[in-house]
């Protein structure tokens, strides 16, 4: 029965223990969740905030769709997602919610040709053939039409695509929707679609992995990741017709363009001829009305802060971890929607 | 949930267990205390065992109620629908459940030998002594290993020689795929049951044992004859064991598998082309299933795998009762 006595005496102390923990967390401590792809900039941005405000940042990388999921269930301050919310999601959140973009990723494509080093020039229409399976070889016309000097292969394309549902796969499909109408029509764009050819590799260093050991396969990983590992990339031709290399500052001009005023907007086959056209922004999610639940206004503003600071001086952070600063123009439509939030119909800032 | 199904089975080829009876009865001499203790201690015992049953139906209950959207929109076509569209809304979970089979049953065939072999060898060979230690430590490591690791090992190493092959016998040299995923999933499965087996096989009673040998047997006749013939269920629920652990793998099986919702007409093209398995399509769509149709056909395949999972239980220990009569 002592054994039993103290066991009761530690669960006490334990659940006591906890309680008051969270009790005090919550308190300074923000909660936010969503996407994996701006996880590793944020815990820097919010590591730097936390050095000189008094505020702790709990961000949990867990995917686009489950920070949206955690937003509309008010479990956490913010969401983090590299898709704007769709019809469904947005229905079932049923207030409006504020897109703040925080910083912008590119999606290259990515293959293993034996014999080609140089990088390749591909057009949208022709890599949504290679995906549609309509262009099977590397030596086909239309690939050698826009590669003249290139000498390629008599090998067939081996399509690799990501496996699970990600904010690459949109950024990637939903540029194949804007520029080849048989792609839009057959396959669309999504997270996860029905592939109409090919393997498909599990996260980026999986289709990395199969990338690098299938001769002939192309694949699209995000720029970070190319980047990391030093990876070949081809040009990819964008709206005004030029063959752009993806990098940070390509990147940051597709969005340097005229952009709504509620930056839900899809970068990709930018209008700004310097821009790389498979680019997109990644934004924070928070409600537009504040006042939820039990929060107090104080939480409200300290959100906001948190924000604002990630759009200004937390931009320094984006370069030296390969991440695409906002751009000027993307700068003044984020504050403007901050600016927009309230609490109690009050504005905040 | 397989291992509790057959832990019974353990339990009843342990070796007998003498009763030496006392002639006097030391019930009468038991404390207040010891027999409270002995209340709580059943008490406890059956409350562990119900709240897994609970569990258990839980987790029924929740898939259910969560697939109902699914259920409702999709019908039973769901079953055998052959297209995989979330973004037109169209579900079928026909070429996972194929997928799925194909893959646990190929690596199950291709185990078997293994798992036999080391139990044969471990549990009347060489029992005992630094070699036997070492294997059998081996084995148990094999199942420690994370599968992401396999997944990995083998995208690096096995795919490019399974590629090859594919090359020389003329299928598509994807390298990925059906065939991949089934030879990285038999060594996963190997160590549940090898170890079953050779614990069952060193159980055979010695009396039963030294008898064929005092009649002249050999060693392979005393295995043939007296060890096989004994431990065959406990050998058969082992490898039920391993069959339920193949149709759950998920990690390993998504990164070779090739994820492909798309079946090849052809056996020889689907079975050394990408495929897909239900656990592997859960566990990669479902954190960015953005719509509810999407999301409940996701949770329908897990109760699809669920049911696939009980049936198969059920048909193999219809085959142990069969055995051991």
């Amino acid at each position: 029965m002592k054994v039993v006595k103290s066991l009761t005496l530690a669960l006490v102390a334990i659940v006591a223990s906890c309680l008051t923990q969270s009790a005090s967390a919550q308190d300074n401590t923000l909660l936010g969740a969503g996407s994996s792809f701006v996880y590793p900039l944020f815990s820097k941005i919010f590591a730097e905030y936390g050095k000189t405000h008094d505020v702790k940042v709990n961000y949990q990388s867990i995917g686009s769709g489950g920070g949206i999921l955690q937003l509309t269930n008010k479990t956490v301050d913010f969401g983090g997602s590299d898709a704007p919310l769709n019809a469904d999601q947005a229905k079932k959140i049923g207030v409006p919610v504020l897109h703040i973009p925080m910083a912008s990723g590119a999606v290259v494509i990515t293959y293993n040709i034996p014999g080609v080093t140089t990088a390749l020039n591909l057009t949208g229409k022709d890599l949504a053939d290679i995906y549609l399976g309509k262009i099977t070889s590397w030596n086909s016309a239309e690939i050698a039409a826009t590669n003249k000097g290139i000498k390629l292969p008599d090998l067939p394309i081996v399509v690799v695509h990501r496996s699970e549902g990600s904010g690459t796969s949109y950024i990637f499909t939903d540029f194949l929707t804007k520029v080849n109408p048989d792609w839009a029509s057959k396959v669309g764009k999504a997270g996860a679609v029905n592939w109409p050819a090919g393997l498909g590799g599990k996260g980026s260093e999986g289709v990395a992995g199969l990338v690098k050991n299938t001769p002939g396969a192309i694949g699209y990983v995000e720029l970070i990741y190319a980047l990391e590992n030093k990876m070949v990339f081809a040009n990819i031709q964008n709206k005004s017709g030029k063959f752009i290399t993806p990098s940070l500052a390509t990147t940051t001009q597709a969005s340097n363009v005229d952009l709504p005023a509620n930056a839900e907007v899809s970068l990709t086959n930018t209008d700004n001829p310097k821009g790389y056209p498979i680019s997109s922004f990644t934004w924070a999610l928070i409600y537009k009305e504040q006042k939820y639940n039990d929060r107090t206004a104080a939480r409200a503003k300290m959100v906001l802060d948190l924000l604002w600071y990630n759009i200004h001086d937390g931009q320094k952070n984006c370069e030296p971890l390969n991440y695409a600063p906002l751009s000027k123009s993307a700068v003044k439509v984020a504050e403007n929607i901050l600016k927009s939030a309230t609490y109690g119909g009050k504005a905040i800032l | 949930m397989l291992f509790n199904a057959f832990s019974f089975l353990l339990s009843a080829f342990s070796p007998y267990t003498p009763r030496h009876m006392t002639v006097k009865n030391k019930r009468l001499d038991l404390s207040y205390s010891q027999m409270k203790w002995e209340t709580i201690f059943k008490r406890i015992l059956i409350t562990m065992s119900i709240i897994i049953l609970i569990i258990v139906v839980g987790i029924l209950i929740t898939l259910i109620v969560q697939s109902m959207p699914s259920i409702k929109t999709l019908g039973i076509g769901y079953l055998w629908g052959k297209v995989w569209d979330p973004v037109n809304n169209i579900y079928g979970a026909w070429p996972f459940l194929i997928g799925t089979l194909l893959t646990s049953f190929t690596a199950l065939i291709i185990s078997i030998p293994f798992s036999y072999a080391i139990a044969i060898y471990l549990g009347e060979y060489n029992p005992k002594g630094w070699l036997s230690n070492l294997l059998k430590n081996t084995i148990e490591l094999i199942a420690a290993v994370p599968s992401i690791i396999y997944g990995f090992w083998a995208l690096y190493v096995l795919v490019p020689i399974v590629r090859n092959f594919e090359m020389k016998i003329h299928v598509a040299p994807y390298g990925v795929g059906i065939f991949s995923a089934s030879l990285v999933l038999a060594v996963m499965i190997i160590p549940y049951a090898a170890s079953l087996g050779t614990s069952l096989i060193r159980m055979v009673p010695s009396p039963l044992k030294e008898g064929a040998y005092a009649l002249g047997a050999t060693r392979f006749e005393v295995i043939r004859s007296v060890i096989l013939p004994y431990t065959r269920s406990g050998l058969f629920a082992g490898i039920l064991l391993s069959l339920g652990r193949a149709l759950g793998e998920t990690m390993a099986v998504t990164v070779l598998i090739g994820n492909t919702s798309t079946i090849a007409p052809k056996f020889l093209d689907l079975f050394f082309g990408p495929g897909n398995t239900m656990a592997s399509v859960i566990a990669n769509e479902f954190a960015e299933a953005d719509h509810t149709l999407y999301l409940s056909a996701l949770i329908e395949l897990g109760l699809a795998l669920f049911f696939v999972t009980v049936i198969i239980n059920l048909i193999g220990k219809r085959i142990i009762t069969r055995y051991s009569k």
